[in-house]
C-alpha cells in the first residue's frame, strides 16, 4: 500500500496566514476497516477542540486552557504556544462523512473508516 | 517574566524554536548554558512553571495517563514526576500498517527544582485534560505583605 496516498501530511498548510501553533505528535495506524489517528493534545478540552474536513484535508486544532489564575507569571516554560494544529490529506478511499472522534485525558482518537467499496474483498478468478 | 503561562507575544517563539532546532541539528546539543536538570527537547512530559502571590504551580503536559498511576514525590525542594505510558500501537502485520509512531511510550521521570520560597509540606496535585497540575503554596513568610507605617510623631 502506498503510504503517501493514504494519509499525507500537509506540510505548513497555509501556515503563514494562521496563528502560530504547535505540531502535536501523532500515531497513525491502518487496518482493514480504516485509519486510526491518535494525537497528544494535553490541556485541550472537548470544547477547545476543532476537527475540520475541507475537501480532502483533515485539520485538527486545539486550544490549550490550563485554567491558571490571571496574576500568574511564568518562570519556566517548555510549552510556549497555547494552540495545536496539524493537517492531513485524506485519500479518496476514506469515508470523511463517518469520522469518529473521542477525547480522553488529552489524547484525541480519530477513526476514519474506509468506504464500503474500498474495503478489501476477494476477487473470484473465473476458470477460463 | 512572561505575561502568561502559555500566551507569548507574537510569532517570535515558534520561529525562534524552529531556528533553534535547526541549529541543534547542525551542532549537536545546545551550547547554551541551561538548568542542570532541564531535559533535552521533546522530553516527556513537557513542563511549565509559574508563580502567583500565594503559590508555585507546575503544569506537566502528560496526556493519556491513568491519574492513579502518576507518581509525584518531593524531596528537599526537588519535585519528581514519574510514571509510565503504555505503548498502544498494535503489532504491524500484513493487515495492519503503522504510518506514524511519534507519541511517547515507556517510562518517564522528570525532576524540577522548586523555588526556595515554596512550602513542600502542602502539595496538591490534580489531573485534567491530560495536564498534571501541582500546586505548592509559598511559605507564609514569603508571601507579599503590607507593612503598616506607624506615625512616629504621635
Amino acid at each position: 500500500m502506498d503510504t503517501n496516498q493514504t494519509v499525507l501530511e500537509r506540510e505548513g498548510h497555509a501556515a503563514a496566514a494562521e496563528a502560530p501553533a504547535l505540531l502535536p505528535p501523532v500515531d497513525i495506524v491502518e487496518d482493514e476497516n480504516g485509519i486510526t489517528l491518535k494525537a497528544d493534545l494535553p490541556g485541550v478540552s472537548r470544547e477547545g477542540l476543532s476537527i475540520r474536513v475541507d475537501g480532502d484535508t483533515l485539520t485538527v486544532e486545539g486550544a490549550v486552557a490550563l485554567g491558571e489564575s490571571k496574576d500568574m507569571q511564568a518562570v519556566y516554560a517548555e510549552v510556549r504556544v497555547a494552540r495545536y494544529r496539524r493537517s492531513f490529506v485524506l485519500a479518496r478511499d476514506l469515508d470523511t462523512e463517518a469520522i469518529d472522534a473521542a477525547m480522553k485525558n488529552g489524547v484525541l482518537t480519530l477513526c476514519v473508516p474506509k468506504r464500503e467499496q474500498a474495503k478489501p474483498r476477494r476477487i473470484e478468478v473465473k476458470a477460463g | 517574566m512572561f505575561p502568561s503561562l502559555t500566551r507569548f507575544p507574537g510569532e517570535l517563539f515558534p520561529d525562534f524554536e524552529a531556528l533553534q532546532r535547526q541549529v541543534e541539528q547542525l551542532l549537536g546539543a545546545s551550547s547554551w548554558p541551561s538548568s542542570i536538570r532541564a531535559a533535552g527537547r521533546g522530553a516527556f512530559p513537557a513542563i511549565n512553571m509559574g508563580v502567583t502571590a500565594d503559590a508555585v504551580e507546575i503544569y506537566a503536559f502528560a496526556p493519556g495517563l491513568d491519574p492513579g498511576r502518576i507518581d509525584v514525590s518531593l524531596d528537599k525542594g526537588l519535585l519528581v514526576i514519574s510514571g509510565e505510558r503504555a505503548d498502544e500501537l498494535p503489532q504491524e502485520s500484513d493487515k495492519v500498517s503503522i504510518y506514524a509512531d511519534e507519541r511517547f511510550s515507556g517510562a518517564f521521570r522528570r525532576a524540577i527544582t522548586l523555588p526556595e520560597d515554596a512550602d513542600p509540606g502542602r502539595v496538591e496535585a490534580s489531573y485534567r485534560n491530560g495536564v498534571l497540575r501541582i500546586v505548592v503554596p509559598k511559605r507564609e513568610s514569603a508571601k507579599p505583605r503590607r507593612v503598616e507605617v506607624k506615625d512616629a510623631a504621635a
